[in-house]
Order: C-alpha cells, then structure tokens, then sequence
C-alpha cells in the first residue's frame, strides 16, 4: 500500500510537470502562428519589406517555439497509458475520441503544413506559401478545441453512461462531450489566453528593442499590432473568465469555494484580495476583501448564496460515501490569484503602451513621429513623458513577456488540483487512476529523466531564442523578395537550378 | 465483419504508414552517421527530410491515440507494460524533434557536431526498440486476469524480439538509404545506393528468419502469403536497386515495410495481445474495444480525414520532387 502510494504521488508530479512544461510553448505556437500569418499576410498584400522582416523575424522565433511545443507534446500523449492505465482503461471510449480526432484532424495538419511553411519560400508562389502558414494556425486552433473538450469533460462528464459488468464508462453522446458549455468556455479561455500571451511576448521584444533604438521600422509596426491585440485578448480572457467561473460555481462548487478560501457558506459573499495567516485554518485572517462580489462572481447576484467549504465536503459525503473531498487549499487559492493577477498587470501594460504609442489620437503635430523613429510616450496632449520614466516602460513592458506564462500556467494548476481528489469529477478518483502494474521506482525514474532533460532543453531553448531575438530582423536580399511562380520552384533546369535552398530553418 | 475488425485493420494501416515514412527518416537519421563524410553531406542528408519528418511522426501519434479510443484496453496494457522502452523511445523522439529544428541554428561546429551524434543515435535506437516491442506483442507476453503486464524488463528481451529489433533497424536504414538515393545528386548518391546493397542483403537475412519463426509460431495461410509478398519485394528492392531503378527500389522497400506489418497483424489476429500465461487473458479485439457507437463516430472521422491527410502529405513530396545535392548548401550555411 505505501509503494502503490508512492508511486501514485510520483505519477501525479510527473504529469503536472510534463503538462505545465508542454503548455509554456502551446499558448505562444497558438498565437505566434496566427500573428505571424498576419504579417505574411501584411506583407503579400502591400509588398513592404517591414512587414517581410517581421515575418521572418517572428516566424524564426515561432520555430524555435514550436518545435519544444511538439517535442513535450508527445509525451502526454504516451503517458495517459504509461502512468494512467486505469484511467485509460476506464474513459477511453470516450476520452480516447477527442484525442484520436486531435491527432487526425489538427497534428496532420500543423505539422505538415509547417514543413511546406519552412521550406517552401523558393518552392511555392507567394499566396499559396501564406495559405500554408495560415493552415499552421487552424491546426493549433482545432488542437486546441479537441484537447480541452477532452479535459472538460474530466472537469465535467456528460454524453456517457457507467456499464457495471465492463466497470468503465461508455460514450452515449459524442456531440455533448464536444459541445457542453464546459469545454466551450474553457476553449475560449484559454484562446484568449493564448493570444494574450502572444501579445505580451512580442510587446516586450519590441520594447527591448525600441528601448535601444534599434531596428525601429519593424518593431514598431509589431509593437502596435501586438498592443491592440494584447488589450483585445485581455477583454476577452476577463469576460471568458467571469463565464468560465460561474460553470464552475454550478459543477465543481468546491473548486469555488477553494479558489475563495470560504470555508462557511454565507450570503453575499466576499471575494477576498489576499489573505494572510494560514488560508488552511478553518477560518482567516482575511485582510483585504471586496464584499459580495463573489456571490456576483458565481451567479451574477451581489447576495445570492455561496456554499463553503465545510458545507460542500459534507455534501460530498452524503452523495459520495464518507472521505476528505477537499482539494489543496491554499495552491487552488494562491493559483486562482496569481492567474489573475500575472494576467492583469500584462493587460495593464498592454492599455498602457495602447495609450502611449497612440499615433494621432489627440496628439498635438509637433509629437507625432515617422515610421522609422521610437515613439514617444505621450501622457496627454502636449505632455510628453521624460526620458527616465520612458526606460522605466520600456522595462517593465520586456518583464511583461513572462507574466501570463506565469497566469498559464498557475490557471492550469489551479484547474487541475482543485478538482482533486478526482480525476474525472465525481466519478473517478485519480488514485484509482494511477498504472497497478507499473512501480514507483519505474515511475520516479521516469520522472528524473523528464525533469533533467526538460531542465537542458530549456536552457538551450532559452539561449537559442535569446540569440535570436538579440540578432533583430534580418537584411533582406533579392532572392528574399523573389517567390517563385510555379509550384516546386521556378528554373527547374535554367541558370539557377545550383542555387541554395531558402528556407527560415 | 465487426467494426473492431475494421479498427484492427485501420490500426494496422496507421502504423504501416508510421513504418514507412517514418522507416525512412530514421533511417535517413542513422546513415548521418554512416554514409556523410562531412559537415556538408549531413546538413544535405537532414535536408532531405527536413520537411516532412514531423508530419511522419504524426502517423505515431494518431495509431496511438486510434489505439486508445479504439481498443482502451490494448492502450492501456501496452503502454503501462512496456514502459521502459517507451520512455527511452520517447526521450529519442524529443531529441532527435529538437536536433532538426536546431542544430542549423547556430554556425558553430562542435554544437552541431553534438546534435548530428544524437541524431544518429536517437535514430537508431527506436529502429531497434519498435522491433522488439512488435516482436513482444506478437509473441505475447505475461498478462494477468486483470489485464496488466506482468513480466520484467528484461523479459521483454528474448531472442525472437531481438531478432524483430535487428529487422526493423536494418530495414529502416535500408528504405533510408533508397530513399537519399532517390533524393540527391552528386556522389553521395552513389554512396547511398552502395550502401543500400550492403544493408539490403543483411535486411533480407534477419527478415526471412524472423518472419519464418513468425510463421511457425501463429502463421496461418494468410500470413503466408503476406511473407512470400514481404521477402519477394524486398529481393526486388535489392535488384531494382542494383539496377539503379530508384523509384522502384523505393516502391518495392515500401510494400516490404507494409507487407511486414501485414504479416505481424494477420498473425496476430484475433488477438491484439496475447497471454502467455493464459490464453483465458489474451486482449484480443472482442474484449479489448471500445464501444460500436464511439467506434461508428472514429470510422467516420478516421474514413474522411485520411484520405485528406494521404492528399496533402502527398502533395509535400511533390513540391520537394527535386533532387538536391552539395551545391544547393549555401556557403556558410551548415
Ligand atoms: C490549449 C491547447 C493545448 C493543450 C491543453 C494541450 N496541447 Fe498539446 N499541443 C497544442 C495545444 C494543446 C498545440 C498548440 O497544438 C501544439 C503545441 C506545439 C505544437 O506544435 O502544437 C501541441 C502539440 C502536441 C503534440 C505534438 C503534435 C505534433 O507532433 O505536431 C501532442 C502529441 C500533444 N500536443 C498532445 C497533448 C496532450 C495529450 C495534452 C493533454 C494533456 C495536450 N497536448 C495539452
Ligand atoms: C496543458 C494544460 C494542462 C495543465 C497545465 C495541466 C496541469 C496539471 C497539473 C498541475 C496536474 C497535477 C495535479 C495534482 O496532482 O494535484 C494535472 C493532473 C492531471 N491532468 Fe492536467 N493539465 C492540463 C491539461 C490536461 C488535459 C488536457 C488533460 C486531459 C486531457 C489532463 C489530465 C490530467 C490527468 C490525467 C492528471 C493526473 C491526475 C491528477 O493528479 O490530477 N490535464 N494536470
Ligand atoms: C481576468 C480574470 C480571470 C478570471 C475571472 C479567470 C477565471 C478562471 C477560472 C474560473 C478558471 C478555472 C476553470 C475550471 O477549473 O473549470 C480558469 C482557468 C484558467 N485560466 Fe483564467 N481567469 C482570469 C484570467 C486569466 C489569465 C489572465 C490567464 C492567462 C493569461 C488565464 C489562464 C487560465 C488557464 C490557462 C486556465 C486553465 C484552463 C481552463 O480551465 O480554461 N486566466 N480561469
């Protein structure tokens, strides 16, 4: 028994490890592929070489990006069987569905699609080179949508029914998995997720750039679209946010309750800034508190009920049989308030730099700036910020870059540990999910050799993309500018037949 | 004719397209190490498949989650049995995935001299591991009632599935060495096909063998004549080869490869994973499937989107039809 539990809290690392490490990279390939695209896009339309710099320039970096994104991927999808055998055992009439579809409909299509896009500068003509990087976003997108129908219906299960003489459960409603409100808000949640992380990514390249004066033209037509989008995507994320919370006020109350803290149910009940003492107490020494609006947050009513804690474990064992339902307390609490908080001050940043770069918008003549001079930050009309605070921007827009990596990843955790102690919500616990047969000294091994190889790849990841982002756009050169007419390439046996092959690898 | 049946056999068919595609860029990644003589030759023979590698992967990636929504309880003891094996071939996919996406992106020689040694290792270790993993799976292994694998890693590593291991590297590296014939111009070329001569010999040796001790084991009729089809294509192969006929010599590696896998799933039809402590625990396509409603909702998926995937992946060979040699290496550009 003590084995089997050691090996069921290793599997558990392993996949909170594998899972968050996979999604620092997914989020930017989601929203890389799709702005790049936007600058190809750009480029094809008006032929100017800012926008063809852009592209190559981002598109590198979206590669060095993707290709960590695929590698981690295919982890998860080997380990459900490796650490979860029960688990795979049990759903995977129904589980195993959105993944098949996943792997058929979206990985064919990105990673296919993605060979075209590298290699095909010279080998396709420019619209049908554009469509490809185009088809790289729609599979991010669909694999996207497939993977959280999958998750949703952990959180939440529908369309199936329990069979007692095969003791797994069986799919009745392949159309519910995909379509109940779970996965369609958590789809746009993390959508908008995704692009804001983007955004934030690109606004702080361009500020360390713009902050030296460097390869102006370029950053600063990326750096407009990245703070319209940034502040787009923010809107979005709040508003699919406050949809997502009140599904799982209804489905998941004590996922609610933990993210609050609340151990007592109570009307009108406040969402609590921050706590201090120990959120893990029956009660807290709660500092700063907004009243009622976590009752508006679950229900969309200042003073509607809100169960706690304590009301919903009992509730649980009435419904469940006797046990502890509750999950980690303080990670589901702190996770909640870092997603939001990491992601906000990103949104703050984006606003602000919205309002500061603006071009025209009540801005007196004499502060307006060419394409290829730094903006200045303007605070009104006529008031121009100093050049000390103007640094100031400038850094903390570059910090910005990691924060809603940061609100990503302490979303997913959130998510994912106040469902606990199930894996599938109400009908399967995650230790009756965990491989029998496979030991913990298996499973720990596997678990240092991700870790370790993790570890290395990150820190070649991080130095490549750091190289990459320091070297700027790069000059362009005829060939750059010349896509050929034919598909396959032009001068198949003319005068250029030797020449080298272009491709952004 | 059930519709697990038509899972057995699609499953089947997904791995035969990862064997083929992906045989030839293991192999590709293998003869980096083998056949290039300098810095410039491996960058020429990564380039070859530079393109298309991911999307072969991707043939992996769907016959396992096919395998999971189709047959849950082959997924499951599979994957939890053979968990050692797994977790080193999935360690070499994340290198080598890596190693192709990076190691052109710096200029210096010792980072990508690092890169090009783990890509000929990372290649040439699953080679081996898929083998003897199909080898195992056909042969069957210790299950219990409740459907896990019981036996020990080093079970895993008998004669038969070694024999499987040394089938699928040499002839992975065989395809790989048709498949850069096929592909490039220059002496390299030359070398390549030499080469494959060299392999294809040995191939043909340990094939014939391990698919006769197959046959003797759980043959039937059919997978006789799978076997015949197998051997006399890869014979053929040798000659279209030798012939200097690369296009045939790839064809005929291809059905090789296909009518391999062929053999290995008639054989071990109706099984999907046989009990060699019971045949009472076999998982066999009855007890191990899915549902027919969520089967119905995979065929149908599965029955659009591949012939749309065959399409578009077909159509990338087609836009990198032409042959490339040294001189298409940009100067500096390794
Ligand atoms: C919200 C989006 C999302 C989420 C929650 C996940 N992924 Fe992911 N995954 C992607 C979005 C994505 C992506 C954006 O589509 C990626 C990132 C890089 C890439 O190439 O595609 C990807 C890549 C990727 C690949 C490689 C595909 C290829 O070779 O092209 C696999 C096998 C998986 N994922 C599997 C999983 C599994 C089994 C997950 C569940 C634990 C998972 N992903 C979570
Ligand atoms: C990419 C986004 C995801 C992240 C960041 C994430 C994060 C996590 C974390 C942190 C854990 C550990 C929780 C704990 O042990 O307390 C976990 C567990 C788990 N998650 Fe997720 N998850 C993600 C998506 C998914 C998806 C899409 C699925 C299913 C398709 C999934 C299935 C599981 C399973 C099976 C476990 C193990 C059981 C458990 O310990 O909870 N996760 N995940
Ligand atoms: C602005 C206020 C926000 C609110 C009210 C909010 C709300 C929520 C809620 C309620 C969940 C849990 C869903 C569940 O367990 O069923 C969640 C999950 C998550 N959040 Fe947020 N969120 C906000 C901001 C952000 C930001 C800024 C980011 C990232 C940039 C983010 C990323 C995520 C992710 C990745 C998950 C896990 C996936 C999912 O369940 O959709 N969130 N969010």
């Amino acid at each position: 028994m003590q084995i089997a539990l050691g090996s069921l809290d290793i599997a558990r690392w392993q996949f909170g490890i594998t899972t968050v490490y996979h999604f620092l990279f997914v989020p930017l390939t989601i929203s890389l592929s799709a702005l790049t695209a936007a600058l190809q896009t750009a480029w094809v339309r008006t032929g100017k070489d800012t926008y063809l710099q852009a592209t190559k320039f981002w598109g590198k970096l979206f590669l060095i990006n993707i290709a960590m994104g695929v590698v981690t991927g295919i982890v998860q999808e080997f380990q459900f069987g490796m650490n979860w055998s029960d688990y795979s055992r049990f759903v995977g009439d129904i589980f195993g569905a959105p993944l098949a579809f996943e792997a058929l409909i979206a990985f064919f299509f990105e990673s296919t699609f993605i060979g075209l896009w590298i290699f095909g500068w010279d080998k396709l003509p420019k619209k049908i080179h554009l469509a490809c990087i185009w088809m790289v976003s729609i599979g991010t997108i669909l694999s996207a949508y497939f993977i959280l129908a999958a998750n949703s219906w952990m959180q939440h299960p529908v369309g199936y029914r329990y069979n007692p003489v095969t003791k797994r459960a069986e799919l009745t409603d392949f159309w519910a998995v995909l379509t109940q409100n779970t996965a369609l808000a958590q789809f746009f949640h993390t959508l908008s997720a995704a692009f804001l992380t983007g955004a934030a990514f690109m606004i702080g390249i361009c500020a360390y750039h713009l902050a030296r004066k460097r390869h102006i033209a370029v950053m600063r037509s990326s750096l407009r679209m990245a703070l319209v989008v940034a502040v787009v995507a923010g809107a979005l994320v709040a508003i699919s946010g406050d949809t997502l919370g009140k599904v799982m006020f209804k489905q998941q109350p004590m996922k609610m309750a933990a993210a609050e803290a609340l151990w007592d149910g109570q009307k009108g009940a406040p969402f609590s800034i921050f706590a201090v003492g120990n959120v893990n107490k029956g009660h807290n020494e709660v500092a700063v508190e907004v009243p009622n609006l976590l009752s508006f947050l679950a229900t969309d009513d200042f003073t509607s009920y809100v169960g706690g804690i304590n009301d919903v474990n009992k509730a649980e064992q009435q419904k469940y049989g006797p046990g502890d339902y509750r999950p980690n307390i303080p990670v589901a609490y702190w996770g909640f308030r870092w997603m939001i908080g990491f992601g906000v001050v990103s949104i703050g940043v984006g606003a602000a730099g919205l309002w500061l770069t603006r071009r025209r918008f009540w801005l007196a003549p004499e502060h307006r700036t060419g394409e290829d001079e730094v903006p200045h930050l303007m605070l009104t009309r006529g008031i121009r910020i100093n050049e000390g605070l103007s640094r100031w921007y400038w850094r903390i827009a570059l910090l910005t870059m990691v924060f809603p990596l940061l609100a990503n990843s302490w979303g997913w955790i959130f998510t994912e540990t106040g469902r606990q102690p199930w894996v599938v919500y109400g009908v399967l616990r995650t230790r009756d999910a965990v491989s029998p047969g496979v030991s913990a000294g298996t499973v720990l091994a596997s678990l240092i050799v991700f870790t370790l190889l993790y570890a290395v790849l990150a820190v070649i990841e991080v130095r490549l993309l750091a190289k990459y982002v320091k070297a700027g756009p790069p000059e362009l050169t005829d060939d750059d500018r010349r896509s050929p007419t034919r598909i396959g390439g032009d001068d198949s046996d003319g005068d250029h037949a030797d020449r080298p092959m272009a491709f952004s690898y | 004719m059930h519709l697990h049946d038509v899972w057995f056999v699609l499953i089947a068919v997904l791995w035969t397209g990862y064997f083929f595609l992906e045989g030839f860029d293991f192999g590709v990644g293998i003869l980096t190490g083998l056949l290039a003589r300098d810095r410039t030759e491996r960058r020429l023979l990564i380039n070859t498949i530079g393109p298309v590698w991911d999307g072969n992967e991707v043939w992996l990636l769907t016959a396992g989650g096919a395998t999971f929504a189709a047959f849950p309880d082959w997924y499951a003891t599979l994957f939890s049995g053979f968990y050692i094996p797994l977790l080193i071939i999935l360690v070499c996919l994340i290198v080598r995935g890596v190693g192709f996406e990076y190691r052109a992106k710096r200029p210096d020689e010792r980072w990508q001299r690092n890169w090009e040694h783990a890509l000929f290792w990372t290649s040439l270790v699953p080679a081996v591991l898929w083998g003897v993993a199909f080898a195992n799976i056909v042969h069957g292994v210790k299950i219990d009632a409740t459907k896990n694998y019981v036996g020990g890693f080093w079970d895993l590593f008998n004669g038969y599935a070694l024999l499987g291991g040394l089938v699928t590297l040499t002839l992975f590296t065989f395809h790989g060495a048709v498949f850069v014939s096929l592909k490039t111009v220059g002496p390299i070329r030359e070398r390549a096909r030499a080469m494959a001569t060299r392999v294809g010999l040995v191939a043909a040796a340990a094939a014939a063998a391990f698919l006769i001790w197959t046959q003797v084991h759980t043959g039937d009729g059919w997978s006789l004549l799978a076997l015949v089809v197998a051997v006399a294509a890869l014979v053929a192969a040798i000659g279209a080869n030798l012939a200097g006929r690369e296009g045939w010599a790839f064809a005929c590696s291809g059905v090789t490869i296909a009518a391999t896998v062929a053999m290995l799933f008639l054989s071990l039809f109706p099984d999907v994973m046989p009990s060699t402590l019971s045949g009472d625990w076999s998982l066999t396509v009855g007890n191990a499937s899915a549902t027919p409603y969520t089967l119905r909702i995979m065929t149908w998926c599965a029955g659009i989107a591949t012939p749309l995937v065959l399409l578009y992946q077909g159509w990338t060979y087609w836009v990198f039809r032409k042959r490339i040699g040294t001189q298409h290496i940009a100067e500096g550009a390794h």
